[in-house]
C-alpha cells in the first residue's frame, strides 16, 4: 500500500471525527440548563459514528462518486468518506433551507443523488434499496457498485437476510458491509446473534465473508479491494463484516449505564497516526496541518449552516409529490 | 355521561409520571401472574427507551424480562405463539413507526385468530409502542399511527394521556383475552431529558386498579364547544380550552383514551349539549380519527351541530425534520385554540 493511500485514509478519519466533533459541540452547546433532546439549534436524536471512521474511509477509497452507498442512522463517516459536501450535510443537521433535504429529512436521512448517498433510520432497511440501485447500475451497463452498510444488529433482521439471497441470486453489484460496534443500543453482540462471524453468515447464502477482527482501516481497505473489483467485474455481491468501535452512546444522552467496556476502547484515529508516524509516513507536524485543516473545512461547513435560513412555515407541505 | 378522570388530590397524594405508572401496572400484574413476561428491544438493562420497563429486569430477572435481537417479525410472532398456548406476552415495538417491519404478524396473525377460530383460539398479548413527535425526530420516529390500528379488526387499542390513565389501562389491557395496542405518547412519559407536559405527573392510586377499555373521559366540562382528542393533544387541547375561557368560550374536552372500542356516546351527548365539535389528532388527517368521529356525528343526527365540524389535525405529509416545519403543522395549543374560535365564529 502506498503512502499516498495510506496517508488519504488517515486524512478522511480525521474530517469525519473533526465534523462530528463540531457536531457533538453545537448539540450540546444550547440544551442547557434542563437537557432537553428538543431544543437547541440541532435537535432530535444524535447518533455519531466516532471510533467507526475506518470502516467507511477503507470502504470509500476505492469508490467514485459514480458508486452507491445506502447508509443507516448513523451516516456521517460514509457520507463523509464518500464525499459529500459538508456545507449541504451541516445545513441538514441543523435544519435549516440549504441542506440537502431541505430541513425535511434531518441526519438520519441523508439523500445526495449527486454521490448516489442515501440512508435510513429503519434497522436493515437499507439492504432492499440497495439491491434496487445495484440492478439498476447493471441494467444500465454501468460497472459502479454499491456499499449496502448497517451495523451487527440489523443483521438479524428479515430483510438483511432476503437481501443477502436475492443480490446471490441475481449476481447483483453489492458490497455488504456490517459495523460491528459490539452494541445494538444496550443489547451486546453476543444476546442478539447466534453466531460469531456474519461472514459464516454470507456463505451460507453463497456470498463471499469476511470479517475484520480488529478495526484496521488498512484491513477494510484490503478487502474492500476484491469486494469492489469483484462487484464491478460482475462477479457478485460480498460481504464485509468489521469488528469497530462507538466510542461514544448510541445516541448523545444516551448515559450508558449498560456498558461496562468503556475503560478498554481503542481509538483507531491516533492509534494510526501512531502507526504512521513510526513507519515514517507522517510526522507530528503533519498531524498537525491535517487536523488543523479538517477543522477549517468542518467549521466553515457550520458556519454556513447557521448563517442558512430556516425553511418557511409556509412550504410545509412542498416536496410531498413530484 | 360517565366522568372518569384522575381522582382528586384528596383521594391519593402520592405523584407518579406515566411511565412509572406504566411500570408499576406490569409489575403489580407480573406479581400476581407467573405467564407475564415481557419482551422487546432494549427493554432489560436499559429499561425501555422512554423507560417503560424501568427496573423490571432488576426485580423479575432475564426469564421474565427479555431483550429481543432486532427481529421484530420474530419476536411478534413469537407473543402471539406464547399467547395462544395461554402465556401473557408483553411486547414492545419501540417506536410505533416500526411496525412496517413486522405488520403481518401483528394485523394477519395476532389480530386474526380469534375470529378465524371461531373463538375457539385466545390471543392475550398487550403489544405497547411510543408514538408521536414534537422534539424533531423526523419522519421516521414521530408518528402516531394509531388510525392504522384502529382501522384493522382484531386489535383494541387504547392511547393513555396521563399516570392514572397509563396504569389502569395497563391493567386492563393485561387482563384482557385480546390483543391489545398500547399507544404511549413520549411527550406524557415524564422523561428528564424531553420538555414535556406538567400533567405528565399526576396522582396514582398504589393498589392495583383498571380503567375500563372502551370508554372516554370528559376532563373539562363547558357549555359552547367539545373538543374531541387523545394523548398528548389532550393537554394542549386543556391548556387552549383555559386560553379560550378567559375570552368566554366555554369548552368541553374528550380524552378519548380508547379508539377499539370507540366511546361514541360520550361524543354523542357532549355534542348534544354544546351543538360545536372540534376534532384534535396528532395522527395524520385523511382517512382517520377526525373523519371517523365526525361521521359518528353525522351517522347519528347532523342536526346536533349549530355549526359544522372542524377538524385540527397531521396534514398529510410526512413529518417534517426542521423545528420551524414541524411546528407548522403539530396540533399545538395555539393552533387549538384558533380552530376553536373560528368553529364559535
Ligand atoms: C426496525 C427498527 N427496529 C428498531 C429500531 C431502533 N433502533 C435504532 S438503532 C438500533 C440499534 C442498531 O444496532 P446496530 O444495527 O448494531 O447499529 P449501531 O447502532 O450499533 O450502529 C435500534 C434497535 C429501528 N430504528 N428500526
Ligand atoms: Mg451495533
Amino acid at each position: 500500500m502506498d503512502n499516498e493511500t495510506r496517508l488519504g485514509l488517515y486524512k478522511t478519519m480525521v474530517l469525519s471525527r473533526s465534523f462530528e466533533e463540531a457536531i457533538l459541540r453545537d448539540y450540546h452547546a444550547d440544551k442547557k440548563p434542563v437537557w432537553d433532546i428538543g431544543a437547541g439549534l440541532i435537535p432530535g436524536e444524535m447518533h455519531l459514528s466516532s471510533g467507526q471512521e475506518p470502516v467507511a474511509a477503507g470502504m470509500c477509497a476505492h469508490l467514485t462518486s459514480n458508486d452507491a452507498i445506502t447508509a443507516t442512522h448513523r451516516p456521517h463517516h460514509f457520507a463523509i468518506a464518500h464525499g459529500m459536501d459538508l456545507r449541504l450535510l451541516a445545513a441538514e443537521i441543523f435544519g435549516r433551507e440549504t441542506g440537502l433535504g431541505k430541513g425535511r429529512g434531518g441526519h438520519m436521512h441523508l439523500f445526495d443523488p449527486s454521490i448516489h448517498f442515501s440512508c435510513s433510520g429503519i434497522i436493515a432497511e437499507g439492504y432492499p434499496p440497495a439491491l434496487g440501485i445495484a440492478f439498476a447500475f447493471q441494467r444500465q451497463g454501468k460497472d459502479s457498485v454499491v456499499v449496502a452498510v448497517t451495523g451487527e444488529g440489523a443483521a438479524n433482521q428479515g430483510a438483511f437476510h432476503e437481501s443477502l439471497n436475492l443480490a446471490a441470486l441475481w449476481k447483483l453489484p453489492v458490497v455488504f458491509v456490517i459495523e460491528d460496534n459490539d452494541w445494538a443500543i444496550s443489547v451486546p453482540r453476543d444476546a442478539s446473534t447466534s453466531i460469531r462471524s456474519n461472514a459464516v453468515r454470507a456463505t451460507s447464502y453463497g456470498i463471499r465473508g469476511t470479517r475484520i477482527q480488529d478495526n484496521s482501516v488498512e484491513g477494510v481497505w484490503d478487502a474492500a479491494k476484491t469486494a469492489v473489483e469483484r462487484a464491478r467485474a460482475g462477479e457478485g455481491p460480498s460481504l464485509i463484516e468489521v469488528h469497530t468501535v462507538r466510542l461514544w452512546g448510541h445516541f448523545e444522552g444516551d448515559a450508558q449505564a449498560y456498558r461496562s467496556d468503556l475503560d478498554s476502547l481503542i481509538d483507531p484515529i491516533p492509534a494510526y497516526a501512531n502507526q504512521l508516524e513510526s513507519d515514517g509516513v507522517l510526522s507530528r507536524e503533519m498531524i498537525g496541518s491535517i487536523s488543523q485543516e479538517a477543522k477549517m473545512r468542518v467549521e466553515d461547513a457550520i458556519e454556513f449552516a447557521k448563517s442558512s435560513p430556516l425553511p418557511s412555515a409556509t412550504e410545509v407541505d412542498r416536496y410531498v409529490f413530484a | 355521561m360517565v366522568i372518569t378522570g384522575a381522582p382528586s388530590e384528596s383521594v391519593t397524594a402520592r405523584k407518579l409520571t406515566t411511565a412509572k405508572a406504566m411500570v408499576e401496572a406490569i409489575s403489580q400484574e407480573m406479581d400476581r401472574d407467573p405467564s407475564i413476561f415481557v419482551m422487546g428491544e432494549d427493554i432489560g438493562a436499559y429499561g425501555g427507551i422512554f423507560s417503560s420497563t424501568s427496573g423490571l429486569l432488576e426485580k423479575f430477572g432475564p426469564q421474565r424480562i427479555m431483550d429481543t435481537p432486532i427481529s421484530e417479525t420474530a419476536f411478534m410472532g413469537l407473543a402471539t405463539g406464547a399467547a395462544v398456548e395461554g402465556m401473557r406476552p408483553i411486547v414492545e415495538l419501540m417506536f410505533v413507526d416500526f411496525f412496517g417491519v413486522c405488520m403481518d404478524q401483528i394485523y394477519n396473525h395476532m389480530a386474526k385468530i380469534h375470529y378465524e377460530s371461531g373463538g375457539n383460539v385466545k390471543v392475550p398479548v398487550v403489544l405497547m409502542t411510543a408514538v408521536g413527535g414534537g422534539y424533531s425526530d423526523g419522519a421516521q420516529h414521530s408518528q402516531c399511527l394509531w388510525g392504522v390500528f384502529a382501522h384493522l379488526p382484531g386489535m383494541k387499542v387504547v392511547v393513555p394521556s396521563n399516570p392514572y390513565d397509563a396504569k389502569g389501562l395497563m391493567i386492563s389491557a393485561i387482563r384482557d383475552d385480546n390483543p391489545v395496542i398500547y399507544m404511549f405518547h413520549k411527550g406524557v412519559m415524564g422523561l428528564p431529558w424531553m420538555a414535556k407536559n406538567p400533567r405528565s405527573l399526576g396522582p396514582v392510586p398504589e393498589k392495583p386498579y383498571e380503567v375500563p377499555i372502551g370508554r372516554a373521559a370528559v376532563v373539562r366540562t363547558g357549555r359552547d364547544l367539545t373538543i374531541v382528542t387523545l394523548s398528548l393533544s389532550v393537554h394542549h387541547a386543556l391548556d387552549a380550552a383555559d386560553e379560550l375561557a378567559s375570552q368566554g368560550i366555554d369548552c368541553e374536552v374528550i380524552d378519548l383514551r380508547s379508539l377499539v372500542p370507540l366511546d361514541r356516546e360520550a361524543v354523542l351527548e357532549s355534542v348534544a349539549k354544546t351543538g360545536r365539535l372540534l376534532v384534535v389528532d396528532e395522527d395524520y388527517q385523511s382517512f382517520g380519527l377526525t373523519g371517523e368521529i365526525a361521521a359518528v356525528v353525522a351517522e347519528k343526527d347532523p342536526r346536533l351541530l349549530k355549526a359544522p365540524v372542524s377538524r385540527l389535525a397531521m396534514p398529510d405529509i410526512p413529518i417534517p425534520y426542521s423545528r420551524t416545519l414541524e411546528y407548522a403543522v403539530l396540533p399545538t395549543a395555539e393552533r387549538i385554540a384558533a380552530a376553536a374560535r373560528l368553529v364559535m365564529a
